[in-house]
């Protein structure tokens, strides 16, 4: 279901900016949301204090992750959860499975959970005769599309309603050429309906933990991961162990910030409180480590820790709306995925950083002041130092030719401008110059500012 | 008051107008310019790519040429901007501080050192302001639009005070054009479709010239709009705020 990682994120966005169109009605889309973003957020004349109050309160969760893991696992048994430890996406998945086939389970409806597509878990589970059906809307499509999410919040924000329409002809029957979004919305919402009547089990994902009561938190707008939890004999809630919020007054700093830089709202429609089992019931949370700790590690990269993945960086970043989710061939795409996913895997990952023109719109909506912009520039430094720069094939090639070519090749002011005047007219004639692909360059001036002040001695107050 | 003129690169190659322009400007406003011949580079390219660790001698040169001034400014906010964040030396790391303090973009030397509150420039135009992202969120040149908080534009603030210019108003004020410098090259695809998407909302909203503090943003429109056949035109707002009546 991955992406292959033979292309890069410049080889995907190519494809993905061929289909114009498409791009402009992606790029409009999100830009729309990022305009509700702004209002909602302008409307709370305290928003800035409430991100760096978020912003530290996270700094003390990863600074003292330890204790409040421990804290939050002690609460959490007392309530009656069973909490299981994951170091890996293998030992979540295994973990998931255990739990199903001790009750026999065969069949799980899933909500909106990052982490378990990050681990692979639908997939892992089918191969062991698991059938899972997601049942936010969005990744129900991705699923019927059998495609990853492209994006954290809004899984299938690439796709036409038409296109959607069409799987919704092929998987469920309806009537070919429906595209009304509320028709489709029903059909989907029927087909779901019997799956949550018929499961007895679920998967949540968490977005918050509070370490102080031992409960968790699951926010989305469709009352899905509810609908699932209520009706199961065993609820599965998978978390990243960054989730752990101290107390629980915290969760009014951080439901305030989510919804609004998610998708400007006030708040999701369902935020949900998970504190004990019903009776007869069995919940279970998995703490998964996947990369986190290691993460914690790097001292440039930890604030990435503090995400509340809200997505309000994608909706932001003009590469990601340009470019499209799947174009960076990660679980978590646009700017934070891209300061993540080096730390998974270096190697693979080593062109994200330099997807990004550094602008620094996503560390400015960050809800949690994460200096994403600043993290991409220093990863960049980080995967040229590991020797990973040629795993980007546009970078290795071209970029650092054109790079080390033009200043580097500097001398005194006068030689200069002879050097760039002789070689950039031979890089227009190239076809594989790839400035003069869909650009001109600038005309050439007859002579450098070096070259004209010399001639002119301008140096003092007065024109001379 | 005496400014070291610090020219990028670039600008020096291959807009040198502007260059001239900056220091005519500076030296209208009496001020006491001296052009370092020996200048070359930031050191911007290099490190954004990830060589930030090969461009010590970069730096060393930069301090060598312009440690002495009171001020250091330049035409181009990315390149200042680039020395502020990244301009040290293991071995006179308080004169790189003192640079990294001292050195101003153009723009926010006339508004806040100088506080320039008249100018003698006319141009009868309708003109489009490109702010450049490092000029926006990284020096701070005007409000951006992420944040809660009060609104204000040092370019704007400038170009209001010339005389018979039209400012025009964008859909999307602050996007970043896709520049990126090796970007421009590394993504041409993204690249160049943020760049024409930015052209085109100057040309929709009537824009003849689109300025800006960054020539790399414009030498990238410039190519687009050139490519395209356009009669608009890019303009560094040094040629504008140094245009005569």
């Amino acid at each position: 279901m991955m992406q292959p990682a033979t292309k890069d994120h410049a080889a995907l966005s190519e494809i993905f900016i061929k289909d114009e169109e498409r791009v402009n009605w992606h790029d409009g889309s999100l830009w729309w949301i990022r305009q509700k973003r702004d209002k909602v957020a302008k409307q709370i004349p305290e928003w800035e204090s409430l991100r760096e109050v978020a912003s530290g309160i996270k700094s003390n969760v990863i600074s003292n992750l330890h204790e409040y893991l421990l804290q939050f696992e002690a609460n959490a048994k007392k309530n009656g959860i069973t909490v299981h430890w994951a170091a890996d996406a293998e030992e979540h998945n295994a973990i998931v499975y255990s739990i199903l086939k001790a009750k026999e389970i065969n069949q799980l409806v899933k909500s909106k959970s990052m982490l378990t597509e990050e681990c692979h878990l639908n997939e892992y589970l089918q191969e062991r005769g698991i059938d899972v059906i997601n049942s936010d809307l969005g990744e129900y499509i991705q699923q019927l599309a059998k495609e990853p999410p492209s994006h954290i919040v809004l899984p299938c924000i690439h796709k036409r309603k038409e296109e959607i329409g069409e799987l919704f002809h092929e998987h469920l029957g309806s009537q070919k050429g429906e595209s009304d979004p509320t028709t489709l919305t029903r059909i989907a919402r029927k087909h779901l309906r019997n799956v949550f009547m018929t499961r007895r089990g679920a998967l949540t994902g968490v977005n918050f933990a509070v370490a102080e009561t031992g409960e968790f938190v699951v926010c989305t707008n469709e009352g899905n991961a509810d609908m699932g939890a209520h009706l199961s004999e065993v609820h599965i809630a998978s978390m990243g162990l960054e989730k752990i919020i101290p107390q629980k007054k915290h969760l009014g700093v951080f439901l305030r910030l989510l919804a609004r830089s998610a998708t400007g709202q006030p708040i999701t429609i369902y935020s949900s409180h998970f504190k004990k089992p019903r009776p007869g019931q069995e919940m279970h949370i998995v703490l998964v480590d996947c990369g986190r700790t290691r993460q914690l590690g790097r001292e440039d990269f930890r604030n990435s820790l503090k995400c509340i993945k809200c997505g309000a960086c994608m909706n932001t970043c003009p590469v990601y709306r340009k470019s499209g989710g799947h174009s960076y061939h990660n679980t978590i795409a646009g700017p934070i995925g891209a300061i993540l996913a080096p730390n998974l895997d270096m190697k693979r990952h080593a062109d994200l950083p330099f997807a990004s023109t550094l602008c620094g719109s996503c560390s400015n909506v960050c809800p949690v002041k994460i200096n994403i912009h600043e993290q991409l520039y220093k990863w960049r430094q980080v995967v040229v130092k590991e020797g990973y720069a040629a795993n980007t094939k546009a970078l290795g090639m071209k970029a650092i030719a054109w790079t080390l070519s033009s200043p580097g090749s500097y001398i005194t002011a006068g030689k200069a401008g002879r050097w760039v005047l002789a070689n950039i007219p031979l890089a227009i004639n190239n076809k594989l110059n790839p400035w003069y692909k869909q650009r001109d360059m600038p005309d050439s001036p007859k002579e450098s500012f070096s070259e004209w002040f010399v001639k002119n001695k301008k140096n003092g107050k007065k024109e001379g | 008051m005496t400014v070291g003129l610090f020219v990028p690169c670039y600008v020096n190659q291959l807009y040198p107008s502007a260059a001239i322009a900056t220091l005519e400007l500076l030296q209208q406003l009496n001020v006491d310019v001296v052009y370092p011949l020996k200048q070359t580079c930031c050191g911007q390219p290099m490190a954004n790519s990830g060589f930030e660790h090969l461009t010590q001698k970069c730096n060393d040169l930069f301090i060598q040429n312009f440690a002495q001034f009171d001020y250091i400014v330049a035409p181009s906010a990315s390149c200042v901007l680039h020395i502020k964040d990244h301009l040290h030396s293991p071995e006179q790391e308080e004169t790189a501080t003192g640079i990294r303090n001292k050195i101003y973009e153009l723009v926010e030397f006339l508004t806040d050192v100088l506080k320039v509150e008249k100018l003698n420039a006319r141009f009868p135009h309708k003109v489009g302001v490109h702010h450049s992202c490092h000029g926006l969120r990284g020096l701070y040149l005007a409000q951006m639009s992420e944040l809660n908080a009060a609104p204000f534009s040092k370019p704007h603030q400038l170009l209001n005070l010339v005389q018979d210019l039209e400012l025009v108003t964008l859909d999307r004020g602050d996007e970043c054009c896709g520049f990126g410098g090796t970007f421009c090259i590394a993504e041409e695809a993204v690249s160049v479709k943020m760049g024409k998407d930015r052209v085109t909302d100057h040309l929709k909203n009537g824009a003849e010239y689109i300025t800006s503090s960054d020539l790399s943003c414009l030498m990238h429109m410039e190519g687009i709009l050139h490519r395209n056949k356009s009669n608009v035109k890019v303009v560094h707002i040094a040629e504008i705020l140094n245009s005569r009546i």
